[in-house]
């Protein structure tokens, strides 16, 4: 691998499609999703379900297995590598070095066979080639920069034996354990209970300013990306929305599919109210709707919105939208 | 029922659950009791939506089914509409659950995958053999109707529906017998953003057409904020705080509920904060202390924390110093 230089994004997607062929007719995940992260920046990406966020940073992990999964793209790279092209060994370097990823759930991260200091200290001989000694030391060091406060404890844990707040610091752990450029955290508080899910976003984001490491955070909840990126990426049906620093998401939400999730958000106010609510449904991605994804529920779709898909288009500003109702 | 018009739909009173947990080997086998639910008492006002808030762990999904009597409880007594059901038999219960339903989070695993949509709404009808197939069809085709559903799902199954329909058809089946209470744990936990604000709204919507009274379970409490008048927390299996929603929003007092609205994200991202977190020993080692001249209805002084009044239909866990 060649030292990236320092213009070259260390995340780069363009025009990415995934298909998974089914019995039952091709489920469209991503439909020509492209984004990139500079190195040390946040980016959020945000959609509900069958959106494609988590498919679209399984792709650039080369973490689809394929077949089954169709995967065609212009550009998918880290670190400035085309990944489509590396070889497994080349990939495997990439994944722990380059890019690390966390999950929802903790628990199937974990092989519930090993202890957590067996499954760090492997992670570390197999991507840094530590011996047995230097990598128990490493994992209990990666344990208390994790904030784990009985950390020669939970290295003789099973999985079963810790609490998901605990697991998923653990897992962040043996994800820095190879000092990733990047890390994607997919939903990695979505399991935990509220005031565990507040601990963990602090941890990443502390570890992140820290490390000077980029950071994808794939989330459907508007409150995580509030607290910790830079910069949004909408997603809907498959497809980028909006595209825009995350004071604009919030404050000048320009896409009227963010609008509306914005405005969708209880408890925003004080007192008992209705709420505004989407109508409808996601799309379906075994046969999603012609046009823009979102005209079906979209309160200001037209005629041109069901025919033609708009193209993302961007801004003077950098903030890019797919809508024939926003001009950039 | 023959109850007075002044009970409230539900009421909790001295409600408590102990499990046994068994320890060691088959040798030296132990119990340890394991206190879920300690004596709580809480009152569902009628046509009130009252929130039930706290962690896993926290008890809330044992009181509620107790209150149902889905899970019998180790003490205490629950009073339907004010008729004590506590230590009925299934016969003698069966009228009270019809007046008594519930809606959980995963509809998916509650809908019987074998029938139609129209069967599973119109099954508690046939359950408690209220009308002939011909009027159960038609009701649970209104019923669909009623919670935003086209007739023609009637024919559908389980399997076709995205998230947020399965719930609706959840809600319908729960609401076709026309209870004053509906129990509903977290059934908006597992659904997306844009679903989750159409159910709620239902929620409301039917609270209000039907005088219904709902205990909502949830950790949720940007979703409670929307939805409940009251709300008590939870907290280690026990009752923190309960007061008016708004009261807990503006005017928390208990540190477990201050604690828990801090860990809300903020959607504003110039507001961004380091926080400061204490774990749940310490929050509950802390505790609160009110001197007894600061209450709103005189309690005795004493070194073991109990619910006192601190205002009006605001009670909060504290020791009471004199």
């Amino acid at each position: 691998m060649t030292a990236p230089s320092a213009a070259e994004p260390l995340v780069e997607i363009r025009d990415l499609h995934v298909a998974f062929p089914q019995f039952e007719g091709t489920v469209h995940a991503v439909r020509g999703v492209s984004l990139h992260l500079a190195p040390g920046e946040s980016l959020g990406i945000v959609g509900e379900s069958g959106s494609g966020k988590s498919v679209s940073c399984m792709a650039v992990m080369r973490l689809l297995r394929s077949p089954p999964a169709q995967i065609s793209a212009d550009r998918l790279a880290l670190e400035g590598i085309d990944v489509m092209a590396a070889g497994k060994d080349d990939l495997t370097r990439l994944r722990g070095r380059a890019a690390a990823m966390i999950f929802q759930d903790p628990m199937t991260a974990f092989d519930p066979v090993f202890t957590i200091g067996q499954q760090i200290a492997e992670t570390l001989r197999l991507h840094r080639e530590m011996g047995r000694r230097a990598a128990r030391d490493e994992a209990l060091n990666l344990l208390r920069r994790v904030e784990i406060r009985n950390p020669e404890a939970v290295l003789e844990s099973y999985p079963h034996q810790l609490s998901g707040g605990m697991l998923q610091r653990a897992m962040i752990a043996m994800a820095l354990s190879c000092h990733p450029r990047v890390l994607f955290a997919d939903e990695p508080t979505t399991a935990l209970d509220v005031t565990v899910q507040a601990q963990i976003l602090q941890l990443i984001k502390d570890l992140q300013a820290e490390l000077g490491m980029g950071l994808i955070m794939v989330t459907h909840d508007m409150g995580v990306v509030a607290e910790t990126v830079d910069r949004v990426v909408v997603m809907y049906g498959g497809q980028v929305m909006e595209q825009a620093g995350v004071i604009d998401i919030f404050e000048r939400p320009a896409h009227p599919y963010t609008r509306a999730l914005l405005a969708s958000i209880p408890g925003q106010e004080g007192g008992r109210r209705r709420l505004t609510e989407i109508p409808g449904g996601s799309p379906d991605p075994s046969d999603p709707p012609g046009g823009c994804p979102f005209h079906p529920r979209c309160p200001e779709a037209d005629a041109r919105c069901a025919a033609e898909a708009p193209p993302l288009l961007t801004g003077a500003d950098g903030r890019q939208t797919a809508c024939w109702r926003v001009t950039p | 029922m023959s109850a007075p018009a002044a009970a409230p739909a539900l009421e909790l009173r001295g409600i408590a659950k102990t499990y046994m947990l068994r320890e060691g080997g088959t040798l030296r086998r132990r119990h340890r009791p394991l206190q879920a639910v300690r004596p709580t008492d809480l009152v569902l006002e009628r046509n009130g939506i009252l929130g039930l808030v706290g962690e896993s762990g926290s008890g809330k999904t044992t009181t509620g089914m107790m209150a149902l009597r889905l899970v019998n409880p180790s003490g205490g007594r629950i009073l339907l509409e004010g008729d004590d059901i506590t230590d009925l038999g299934v016969t003698a219960l069966k009228p009270y659950r019809r007046r008594m339903q519930v809606v959980f989070q995963d509809s998916y695993s509650a809908l019987d995958p074998m029938f139609t949509l129209q069967q599973i709404v119109a099954e508690p009808l046939v359950i408690h053999g209220i009308g002939d197939a011909r009027s159960r069809a038609a009701r649970a085709l209104e019923w669909l109707e009623r919670v935003g559903l086209h007739r023609s799902y009637g024919s559908r199954y389980p399997h076709e529906l995205s998230g947020g329909q399965r719930q609706r058809v959840a809600i319908a089946r729960a609401l076709i017998l026309e209870p004053a209470v509906l129990v509903a744990d977290e059934p908006t936990s597992a659904l997306d953003v844009s679903v989750k604000a159409q159910i709620i709204n239902l929620l409301q919507d039917l609270q209000a057409d039907m005088d219904l009274s709902i205990l909502f379970i949830s950790h949720d409490l940007s979703v409670v904020r929307s939805l409940c008048d009251r709300v008590a927390v939870m907290f280690n299996g026990r009752i923190v705080e309960e007061a008016e929603a708004e009261t807990i929003f503006t005017g928390a007092r208990h540190p477990y509920t201050r604690a828990l609205l801090d860990a809300i994200p903020v959607l504003d991202p110039r507001r961004r904060r380091t926080r400061i977190f204490r774990d749940r020993d310490a929050i509950e080692a802390e505790g609160l202390t009110l001197a007894a001249g600061a209450l709103s209805e005189p309690a005795e002084p004493s070194d073991e924390p109990a619910l006192v009044a601190v205002a009006p239909r605001h009670r909060v866990e504290a020791v009471v110093t004199p």
